[in-house]
């Protein structure tokens, strides 16, 4: 009984520094976004609050919070109240099975994989329900584009990650960073280049970033989804945004650039790799979003279904043919 | 126009399903280009309908340009197109002037056409920015951003205006460049081609901006013609009609520049046009800079110009000898402006903008009627849409480049 209310506490004091640190690199991803575009853009971006504007994430979540919480008339209240926490909760839960570090994982389960992909395909029905809940005809379409969207990209990241799960023998991101080590630089990415790309751009699609950002494309859907949301609700989907980029990120990491393990040993620092590698798709992120323009819906979907597909489908029968004659 | 109001009450009693769905897009939404509202009526995400409602920014610019004489009219003309106000300023000026039968000098002519391709620069590059930004390239709206802020800033050296510049004034231009303006001049013009070469990089060769603007919104040349296009969207179908090459106006008969036309009429040919016209534009600031020497000291307005303060009326006094006591001195109205009417067309950045003016003789213009190009570019926007997708009919606005406050007056 005791060692069963130790581990809880451990447990829980783990959940509780792991929430605040993902916290933190979410409202810091938002400060480095806006700076590392405003470089890219050549201005200055956030400079006002604190030095060189590094408590501009804080002051912008005080000001969301404080803000009225609008409900327009005519909405699905219910639905429209639990749509933004669907997408936060969806989004937010991945980051607990990433395994940031040998020993630092807070719940290392069998299905790891399965789980995430589960988690990123239910946190569409936040979206929906809430284009759906808020009675605008902009919302409504963003959540019809998101929908559609989210689901066909699902199939093209589930095969890109189903040749890893094929190469490692494992549904376990543990397992999967381990079997890495044996191959090229410790890292899956030269085997499985083909399925790192495909994996990437679902990944940006997924998480509703530009070029894939049509569910809240902002010069033709205003905002879209939520566009009827004000205050914390929307500073929620934000947040939800940003969780996703970051499990997506942290994911890609895991499953293709080997996790914690780098090419040396960083002494004292046990996650000074997979932080690295995760900064580095984070920046990719960014600077995607800084060159490219958005695609158009059915343009998308043809990307989806004609090119991304078909790519992930040979790269799996590649990988299973490889598998079986080595 | 009522029909919108009809359907949505009929939608709202009907029970069927296969209804389709209207989408009221505007008066205030982030890229129609100000306040221009559209009507949508969707299938899925096509557009089957489009009805374009203007009128949200009407200020009755030609009726209360009946109400000023002809050179505060002229201030009127910078709120119509805001973004090349001194392209207004010259139609509206080159009017005037044909009404009064002014000669400009050529020092003045020159100057006219510098501002004017200036002002062409600074709205093609706002409409390069807004159209990218419209079609999802963040970064190219700051760069293009920073050329204009530097052309806004040797306006503000030329006439103490960023935006709404009344330098152009009946008779000539307001006061001659310094030399410090001409240096920045021709600082500008040295830098600024490699710039555009830089835009093109950004967006020319990306893979989703030619798929978004290739085989957009075609408009053959006969129906370009039909619809009343002008400017670079008549000449991204094919027809080289430029009314700078065809009417020439101020200094374009003396200076040397090629009329860009595309081929397939698409979104993406009007850009092309409108990417050579930056350079052409360019390389006409330079030849007029090159030929102001020449004009060294020549007056800027022309000596029989009517003062800013134009009277109301000039009577004739009676001829002598006095009349007596008790009657009433009677002298007969002098025109202030020759009695007739005018008619002055000119190329503006977004296409033919034709000032047509009558004069009852007062210092004010009788009727001023304003030929605008975004007027007859919204008339457009059903035509272009139809079977195109909500995504590209924010394209298909950024590509026709209107602005409100023209349409509207």
């Amino acid at each position: 009984m005791g060692e069963l209310i130790d581990k809880l506490i451990f447990t829980v004091i783990a959940a509780v520094i792991l929430l605040v640190i993902a916290l933190l690199h979410v409202a810091y991803l938002t400060y480095a976004e806006r700076k590392i575009i405003a470089r890219m853009q050549q201005r200055l971006g956030p400079n006002r609050v604190g030095p060189r504007g590094l408590l501009q994430p804080i002051a912008d979540m005080l000001k969301l919070l404080t803000k009225e919480d609008i409900v327009p008339y005519g909405v699905d209240k219910p639905i429209f109240y639990i749509a933004p926490f669907i997408s936060l909760v969806c989004a937010g839960t991945g980051v607990a099975l990433i395994p940031l570090w040998e020993k630092f994982v807070l719940s290392n389960i069998n299905v790891g994989l399965l789980f995430i992909l589960a988690l990123s395909s239910l946190s569409a029905y936040g979206v929906i329900l809430s284009g759906w809940a808020s009675n605008s005809r902009y919302a409504f379409l963003g959540g019809l584009r998101a929908s559609a969207q989210v689901v066909s990209y699902e199939i093209a990241m589930s095969l890109a990650l189903l040749s890893v799960v094929l190469m490692a023998g494992s549904l376990n991101l543990m397992d999967i960073v381990k079997a890495q080590i044996n191959s090229p630089y410790k890292i899956y990415l030269i085997p499985q280049i083909i399925a790192f790309f495909v994996f990437i751009i679902s990944a940006i699609a997924e998480c509703n970033r530009v070029p894939f950002d049509l569910p809240e494309a902002e010069t033709e859907l205003v905002a879209g989804y939520f566009v009827e949301y004000s205050a914390m609700r929307f500073a929620i989907f934000y947040l939800a945004e940003y969780f996703g980029m970051v499990v997506m990120s942290a994911l890609a990491v895991t499953c293709f650039l080997g996790g914690w393990i780098g090419p040396f040993e960083v002494p004292y620092i046990p996650f000074f790799w997979f932080l690295i590698k995760l900064y580095f798709i984070l920046f990719v992120y960014i600077w995607v979003r800084a060159t490219l323009p958005r695609y158009r819906y059915d343009q998308l979907m043809g990307l989806g279904w004609k090119v991304l597909i078909p790519v992930a489908i040979v790269n799996l029968f590649l990988t299973a043919f490889l598998k079986l004659i080595v | 126009m009522a029909t919108y109001l009809e359907i949505n009450k009929k939608q709202v009693n009907e029970e069927k399903w296969e209804e389709p769905f209207y989408l009221n897009m505007g008066p205030q939404h982030p890229s129609t280009h100000g306040v221009l509202r559209l009507f949508l009526e969707l299938e899925g995400e096509t557009i089957v309908n489009c009805t374009p409602i203007i009128g949200y920014l009407h200020r009755g610019v030609e009726k209360l340009g009946e109400n000023l004489n002809y050179n505060q009219a002229i201030v009127l003309s910078d709120r119509l197109d805001y973004i090349a106000s001194a392209a207004n300023n010259t139609a509206f000026a080159l009017a005037f002037e044909k009404l009064m039968g002014l000669e400009v000098p050529r020092r003045a002519k020159l100057l006219r056409t510098i501002v004017c391709e200036m002002a062409r620069i600074c709205n093609h590059l706002l409409w390069l920015a807004t159209h990218a930004l419209d079609i999802g390239a963040m970064t190219v709206f700051l760069y293009c951003f920073r050329d204009r802020e530097w052309l806004l800033n040797i306006y503000e050296k030329i006439c103490g205006a960023r935006l709404t510049h009344t330098y152009v004034r009946v008779g000539g231009v307001r006061q001659d460049f310094t030399q410090e303006i001409i240096d920045e001049l021709y600082k500008f013009t040295e830098e600024f081609p490699p710039r555009i070469y830089d835009y093109e990089t950004l967006i020319d060769v990306n893979r989703i901006w030619l798929k978004r603007t290739k085989g957009i919104a075609v408009v053959p040349p006969e129906d370009a013609i039909n619809l009343g296009l002008t400017g670079p969207c008549l000449r991204g179908s094919g027809i080289a009609y430029d009314v700078r090459k065809f009417r020439p106006y101020d200094a374009y008969g003396e200076v040397d520049f090629v009329v860009p036309t595309g081929k397939n009429g698409d979104t993406y040919d009007r850009y092309r046009v409108r990417m050579e016209e930056l350079r052409q534009a360019n390389s006409i600031i330079r030849q007029c800079l090159d030929k102001l020497p020449e004009t060294e000291g020549e007056p800027v307005v022309a000596e029989d110009a009517p003062d800013l303060l134009m009277p109301e009326r000039i009577k004739k006094p009676e001829p002598k000898p006095v009349p007596k006591k008790g009657v009433i001195f009677r002298g007969a109205d002098v025109p202030v402006v020759p009695p007739g009417e005018a008619f002055a067309a000119i190329e503006s950045p977004k296409g033919e903008l034709s000032v047509y003016v009558v004069s009852d003789g007062s210092s004010k213009p009788w009727r001023l009627r304003v030929r605008t190009p975004s007027f007859v570019h919204i008339s457009a926007i059903p035509y272009m849409t139809k079977n195109h997708m909500i995504a590209d009919l924010i394209a298909i606005i950024g590509t026709l480049d209107i602005v409100l406050g023209d349409s509207d007056r």
